[in-house]
């Protein structure tokens, strides 16, 4: 028991006090409030051995509070900046992420801006699980008192697009609380729309918190200030590419590469589970058949928020042309009235499908634009997406590698035709940009994805294909660090002899003895397919008995797939080997989740 | 001959004394070749062997490898090297089935990295680039067709060879079952084969086995042992390249003794002068029934006096010269409790395979096969391993590896010669313009599977060939040949220490040029320039070519020119010459 609580105890009101008390404040009207706060403070400090509770001060009726639920720390990211703005105005913010907030405490707030991102298939980040339960549940209050809206963030090539955010949404109104302004649905490109949102609920927030200018007294919250970076998403330090070396085998299947990047005399610190976000450039080649494809010329002029440049550097640096939109699809479809295409749109399943696998240029070169039909660069430019960083979990502890980051990128590679298609950032790491080039980058902060805090905790580490990259930089950061703790790795790829990423530096920490145990999981090497969740439940009991001394379990890779499958196998072996109902195993590992113990680091 | 008797009369130590050698800490603590080999199997971390089980495998037939071609591109990938095993048959006198030889064919196409199977030397077949997860199958797969890898490596006695003459094939027949038989009796008689590879199951067609190793001893042999059953004329088996060999020698068609030589072996050591290629001692005759406690006798005399110590000098050939021949011998008659009588009469003629059709004494015929280099693979023009594969599907004799690395189809009928023929001939198994030079031409693997090639050796062959051939156009010899041996180090698997030109390979596309062997196989030719890169090489033989062309005496091989006119001089004790 913490001291605090044991003073709150002994502090607090028992029934029949808060009963009088309450009949004695009831009348009071606004005013006569005030004064009785005031009064009551004064008391408060004349009796020095009272401490009041500290959580009167939130309920203070003047506070913004913005929560946000975010797996990759885009959400965390929009939330903060948010924050920043919303601060600057005067208003008293408050900015949290969902998991630290006790979902029953949401009714004691009264104006609440949520920004959430979607998982996979519609799933609540982790941060945000607790709380979307429990506003759906039986559980929840009425929050008439309150105010909200919601900025929702996500991807409309998945089926769910946006969901969490609906939800929340939707959750809320069902609970009887007011929007200040409709709910901003916003796809991977988010940043003009949350601004706009942004100034629209920070306005709606001055006008119900009757907040009118900025006020002198109001400081910068330290939770935002303390965070601020020198370099970001919008303002990202131009680093060296040192290296991109393939570390699959020649005859593997996939082409894995190990990048290390330069951050020179940037200051840029980040910590093992950190991501690094990267700005790149489309391929001149590719941008140059696209244009070729379109009928259009490279050196036209299009206006990129108000700023005049060529087609072809708009296509390279502004626009994304390796990823396809829905909206594009649907675009060209009724552009070029391709019946193919335009069948397509019926099926939602099929649209999403078939955006997924056609880059921009072989949309447009499978259905070609005929030549009655008139295309200008402006529009064409005007209907893509604006080009997003690609966030990788980082591989390298700064520990080690000082002021290098490393990452280890799956290249996306497939064939369109006679054509090669890469992906965006991918291709750029790989070999659209020559080592010694420079690449845009900065530091995506993941709390939600952190070593224990205590070196002697054991961790169980489960990172199948590139999804071993963060692991790499905790095995790092432990033996940088002397952490006594056990370790104890899972992963899985298609052949030992092809892929596995980082066979020798692992077989190097097993001998040293920091890697206590290493279990591998080859599909390929056999006729039945084997994965990872196989082997954690082979080795169900020990798996069972790290985590009852206290063992974290971290979880990243593929999200739509592996990630659901880790889940069932820790939930069966919970399960089995505690005893337990399912019911009782989902609490189990729900409450490991809670506590900190089960973090992932899914795309 | 006085002069070779005085060489004889070496006196040093029977045992040699000093700390010794890692490798038999290794044998002394592996309990009978068992050592951790079971635990290093589940270890799927790593593809190879660790410790000293690296060593160990090979007495189980096994030789650790890695792809070297892509060993520095494996290194920056941050992956080890691609580790396998190759892997050598026990396969006494080169006798397949044509049953066994579907079941390596299978094997190597599906279960390794090459697809292809390789003739040797030792006269057996090797699987190159089998995966740790399929080393247990291999020899369980081995196993169900009767066939066994123990003892073909390490220090133990390994392959038994035999002359592949199946046109006496009734001497033949005899002299291979005598090949078994010491295979069998010198083999070492530890269970841990059985135990490791095939879950303890006794093996087919063995004998119930206990413990000891009455022979071989707890430590085994100091160093490797080679023996071979010889029917001359022919000297296929190149018995100077052997520890122990038994010359066959008939009375009226009937086997009834042997003359035994001992003491060969080719391998040495790149600039140690300790170090030098020797040819065997003839130890006199042996009547048939003690050639099982002959041959004991030798190995433990060798196992006894051999220098545990240095390795270099491990070998037999080197115990005889220190001890002295007469010692030796003495030991070895009194351990057999017999006295060699004196050597029969007996010729080498030639050592080379009667490539295309012979016809035995039983009316049976034989194809012989050349096959470059030994290795049977689908090439694209000439799919030789299926081609193989199809004839053991019609085939109702055998097939007889020989100790030049090509392949008889023996004992066929009459009436099957043209099916044999047509089958052969679709798959470019029989091309009739395939040179004497290139029939009297080998080489070892190396590069990229053997983990001691300094240079390109099977690889380098068939081009050097086709440039020797336009060198014996040129200068008016195409119809002569030269025996010509490359290999890619030291250690002699390619026998270029018997060839009338060997190149032994230095490094990367450096090779030490030796002149003088004869073609019999009974001198060991000496070096004649050092470091040669290929340009060089040519050029080197070009000229002597030259001179043996227009110089020569009627019908005077290259080997022996070389000698006359003193181009190179004559290795006639190896101690006392070779490095002269």
């Amino acid at each position: 028991m913490l001291p605090e609580k044991q003073n709150l105890n002994q502090t607090m009101l028992d029934t029949n006090q808060l009963a009088s008390f309450k009949q004695g404040i009831n009348d009071l009207s606004p005013l006569q409030l005030a004064w009785a706060s005031g009064y009551l403070a004064a008391k408060a400090e004349s009796v020095t051995s009272v401490e009041l509770p500290a959580t009167t001060s939130s309920v203070a009726a003047a506070t913004l509070t913005i929560l946000y639920g975010s797996q990759t720390g885009n959400a965390k990211g929009a939330a903060k900046s948010l924050a920043a703005k919303a601060s600057a105005e005067g208003l008293n913010v408050e900015l949290k992420s969902m998991g630290e907030l006790k979902p029953k405490a949401i009714k004691n707030l009264t104006h609440l801006l949520i920004v959430a991102s979607t998982n996979g298939e519609g799933e609540a980040p982790d941060d945000a699980i607790a709380l979307h339960e429990f506003l759906s549940s039986k559980k929840a209050p009425k929050l008439d008192h309150l105010h909200y809206s919601v900025l929702a963030l996500g991807d409309t090539s998945y089926e769910f697009f946006c969901q969490t955010g609906k939800d929340f949404d939707q959750y809320l109104e069902n609970l009887g609380a007011k929007r200040m302004a409709a709910r901003v649905d916003c796809d991977v490109d988010y940043d003009a729309e949350a601004g706009a949102w942004s100034v629209n609920v920070i306005a709606q927030a001055k006008k119900l918190l009757d907040v009118d200018s900025p006020s002198s007294n109001v400081m910068p919250l330290a939770t935002v200030s303390s965070v601020e970076e020198k370099y970001t998403k919008q303002a990202p330090y131009t680093a060296e590419l040192l290296l991109s070396q393939k570390i699959t085998g020649r005859d593997s299947a996939k082409d894995v590469r190990h990048v290390e990047i330069d951050l020179g005399d940037s200051g840029i610190t980040y910590q093992a589970g950190d991501a690094l976000g990267v700005w790149f450039e489309n391929s001149s080649n590719l941008v140059n058949e696209l244009i070729t494809a379109l009928g259009l010329n490279s050196q036209e002029m299009v206006s990129v928020v108000g700023e005049s440049i060529e087609l072809a550097t708009a296509l390279q640096a502004k626009y994304e042309i390796t990823q396809t939109s829905i909206n594009f699809v649907e675009f060209w479809a009724k552009l070029v009235g391709s019946e193919k295409l335009l069948a397509l749109l019926d099926d939602k399943t099929a649209l999403r499908e078939y955006a997924a696998n056609h880059q921009v240029v072989d949309v447009v070169k499978s259905e070609p634009l005929p030549n009655e039909v008139k295309l200008s660069a402006q529009t064409f430019i005007e209907v893509l997406r604006k080009i997003t960083p690609r966030l990788y979990s980082i591989a390298s502890a700064q520990s080690e590698v000082e002021e290098e980051v490393h990452l280890t990128v799956g290249l996306v590679q497939y064939q369109a035709g006679d054509e090669v298609r890469q992906g965006g950032a991918s291709g750029f790491l790989a070999n659209g940009s020559q080592e010694g080039s420079e690449v845009k980058v900065f530091i995506e902060h993941n709390d939600n994805f952190r070593l224990p805090a205590d070196n002697e905790t054991p961790v169980i580490m489960i990172g199948p294909g590139t999804g071993v990259a963060p692991f790499r930089a905790f095995m790092q950061e432990r033996e940088a660090t002397d952490a006594s703790g056990d370790n104890w790795l899972f992963f899985g790829d298609q052949t030992f002899t092809q892929d596995f990423l980082y066979q020798v530096e692992w077989q190097n920490y097993l001998k040293s003895g920091l890697l206590n145990k290493i279990d591998l999981a080859f599909s390929r090497d056999q006729a039945e397919k084997i994965y990872v969740q196989d082997r954690l439940k082979e080795n169900a009991s020990e798996v069972f008995s790290w985590l009852e001394r206290g063992a974290h379990i971290y979880v990243c890779g593929d999200m739509s797939r592996m990630a659901k499958d880790v889940e069932s196998a820790l939930l069966e072996i919970i399960s089995e080997q505690g005893q337990l109902s399912q019911e009782q195993a989902t609490t189990y590992l729900k409450d490991l989740r809670n506590a900190k113990r089960y973090q992932k680091d899914v795309y | 001959m006085t002069d070779l008797t005085k060489e004889n009369q070496a006196n040093g130590p029977l045992i040699v004394e000093g700390k010794h050698a890692d490798n038999e800490r290794l044998k002394a603590e592996s309990n009978y070749l068992r050592g951790t080999i079971v635990e290093d199997l589940k270890d799927n971390v790593t593809g190879g062997f660790t410790a000293d089980n690296f060593q160990l495998i090979r007495t189980h037939g096994m030789y650790q490898q890695d792809d070297r071609d892509i060993r520095n591109e494996r290194t920056k990938q941050k992956l080890e090297p691609l580790h396998n095993v190759m892997l050598r048959a026990r396969m006494p006198g080169g006798i397949i089935t044509p049953t066994q030889w579907l079941a390596i064919d299978k094997f190597s196409r599906e279960k390794t990295s090459y697809g292809s199977i390789r003739i040797t030397t030792r006269q057996t077949f090797q699987f190159h680039g089998v995966l740790k997860p399929n080393i247990k199958l291999m020899h369980q797969t081995l196993n169900e067709y009767g066939i066994d890898s123990i003892a073909t490596a390490g220090d133990v006695n390994r392959n038994v060879l035999c002359t592949t003459n199946p046109v006496e094939s009734e001497l033949h027949q005899e002299a291979y079952e005598w090949a078994k038989k010491i295979s069998e009796h010198l083999l070492p008689k530890t269970r841990a084969y059985a135990e490791i590879w095939l879950d303890g199951e006794k093996i087919e067609g063995g004998t119930e086995t206990g413990e000891v190793e009455p022979i071989l001893g707890p430590n085994y042999l100091p160093r490797k042992f080679k023996t071979t059953v010889v029917i001359p004329p022919q000297n296929d088996v190149d018995v100077h390249a052997n520890d122990l060999n038994f010359i066959a020698i008939a009375d009226n068609g009937k086997l009834i003794g042997f003359n035994v030589l001992v003491g060969g072996g080719l391998a040495m050591t790149h600039g140690d002068k300790s170090t030098y290629p020797r040819k065997a001692d003839d130890f006199g005759f042996v009547a048939l029934e003690n050639t099982l406690g002959v041959a004991a006798a030798v190995v433990t005399t060798q196992r006894d006096w051999g220098n545990r110590v240095n390795r270099k000098n491990a070998k037999t050939k080197y115990t005889i010269d220190r001890v002295g021949v007469d010692t030796f011998k003495a030991e070895v008659e009194q351990r057999a409790g017999i006295k060699f009588s004196e050597s029969r009469p007996y010729e080498f003629t030639g050592r080379g395979d009667r490539i295309g059709w012979t016809e035995g004494f039983d009316g049976k015929h034989h194809l012989a096969l050349f096959i470059e280099n030994g290795r049977l693979l689908d090439n694209p023009n000439a799919p030789l391993k299926t081609g193989m594969a199809e004839i053991a599907k019609v085939h109702k004799g055998d097939f007889r590896m020989t100790a030049n690395q090509n392949i008889i189809i023996a004992g066929i009928a009459s009436e099957d010669k043209a099916d044999i023929e047509k089958i052969a001939r679709a798959h470019g198994l029989m091309a009739d313009n395939v040179s004497v030079q290139r029939k009297n031409s080998m080489a070892c693997v190396a590069f990229p599977t053997c983990p001691l090639a300094m240079a390109e050796a099977e690889r380098y062959l068939p081009g050097l060939v086709t440039d020797v051939e336009a060198i014996l156009a040129k200068h008016d010899v195409a119809d002569e040949s030269i025996i010509l041996r490359v290999t890619g180090c030291p250690n002699g698997c390619g026998r270029a220490m018997l060839a009338e030109i060997g190149l032994v390979g230095k490094g990367p596309s450096k090779y030490n040029m030796h002149l003088g062997g004869n073609t019999a196989g009974t001198r060991v030719p000496k070096m004649y320039k050092e470091n040669l890169n290929e340009a060089d090489i040519l050029q080197e033989i070009d000229s002597l070519v030259a001179r043996w062309a227009s110089e020569r005496n009627n019908g005077e091989a290259f080997g022996d020119f070389v000698i006359r006119v003193g181009i190179i001089s004559e290795v006639k004790v190896s101690k006392r010459d070779f490095h002269d």
